[in-house]
């Protein structure tokens, strides 16, 4: 286990093919994800299109998408759910989403994960960081559960 | 990505690399520990156990100190140090909201490649 990380796995009852092009195709991850996207994904490029869930159509969705390895990996940065128009993003690092495919008896299970929370480059992040095998959720959990305690006593 | 609840995002966002990245040290992990207990620790108190000096972890309260996890109080001739556990549960809350985003997202991924749901070309 990781460090500043949020991971998902989930297990789909489709072929790691169909699912791939739900994640990739830009008009299918549109349909799912609820954005109206301009064109297809081509790594390196920025990927942009307009939310389409009722009431948040004044929002642009935008992402710069890294990596595509055919039926195996997706990958793009973003800086999450960015919704208030008048902020400025582009001064603050963005997260980093993976999107991992692994066949499963006919089906797919793909593990979703989103890095980078601390605006530091995974490269370069410090050694006791990455070795921090907790992890930063279960570390947070842990010191939340110690003030708790401490409250409480008498 | 579900729109409700992400506007609440916003001040949490914006405050929660400087604790990530405060955080982000195991020795810094460590004070924190400490501090959680509620009480307020002289440097020297919170130097028992540990192989550094005490110039060494005076250098990583300050850093915690600046991300505003933890507070510096006077007594006398010695500072004092106690935790701030808010920064801390606000990232925490952030992470959740996302994690939460993200749950959303999957299952609506689920259904459209399981069911064929409209969108699908």
């Amino acid at each position: 286990m990781s460090t500043d990380r949020i991971e998902k796995r989930i297990d789909l009852k489709a072929p790691v093919p169909r699912v791939w092009r739900a994640l990739t195709d830009h008009r299918e991850f549109g349909a799912w994800f609820g954005v109206n996207l301009e064109g297809p994904f081509v790594p390196g490029k920025v990927a942009r299109g307009r939310v389409t869930h009722p009431g948040y159509e004044h929002i642009t969705w935008e992402a710069v998408i890294q990596r595509m390895e055919p039926e195996r990996l997706f990958s793009f940065t973003w800086h999450p759910f960015a919704v208030d128009t008048k902020a400025d993003y582009t001064k603050e690092a963005p997260t980093l989403i993976e999107f991992r495919l692994e066949s499963i008896g006919g089906g797919t299970r793909l593990t979703l994960t989103e890095s980078g929370f601390d605006g530091i480059p995974s490269g370069r992040r410090p050694e006791a960081f990455r070795m921090n095998e907790q992890g930063w959720t279960q570390q947070m959990k842990n010191i939340e559960s110690h003030v708790a305690a401490a409250k409480r006593r008498p | 990505m579900s729109p409700r609840r992400r506007g609440d995002l916003e001040p949490a966002r914006r405050t929660s690399a400087p604790v990530f990245a405060a955080l982000g040290d195991d020795t810094r992990l460590s004070l924190v520990a400490k501090l959680s207990d509620g009480q307020r620790h002289s440097i020297t108190r919170l130097c028992l156990g540990s192989a550094l000096t005490r110039q060494a972890i005076t250098k990583h309260l300050r850093v915690l100190e600046g991300a505003r996890i933890v507070r510096s109080v006077r007594s006398g001739r010695e500072s004092l140090f106690e935790l701030d556990p808010a920064p801390i549960r606000q990232v925490r809350t952030y992470i959740d909201s996302v994690s939460e985003q993200w749950d959303r997202a999957l299952s609506r991924l689920k259904s459209f490649v399981e069911d064929g749901a409209p969108g699908q070309g």
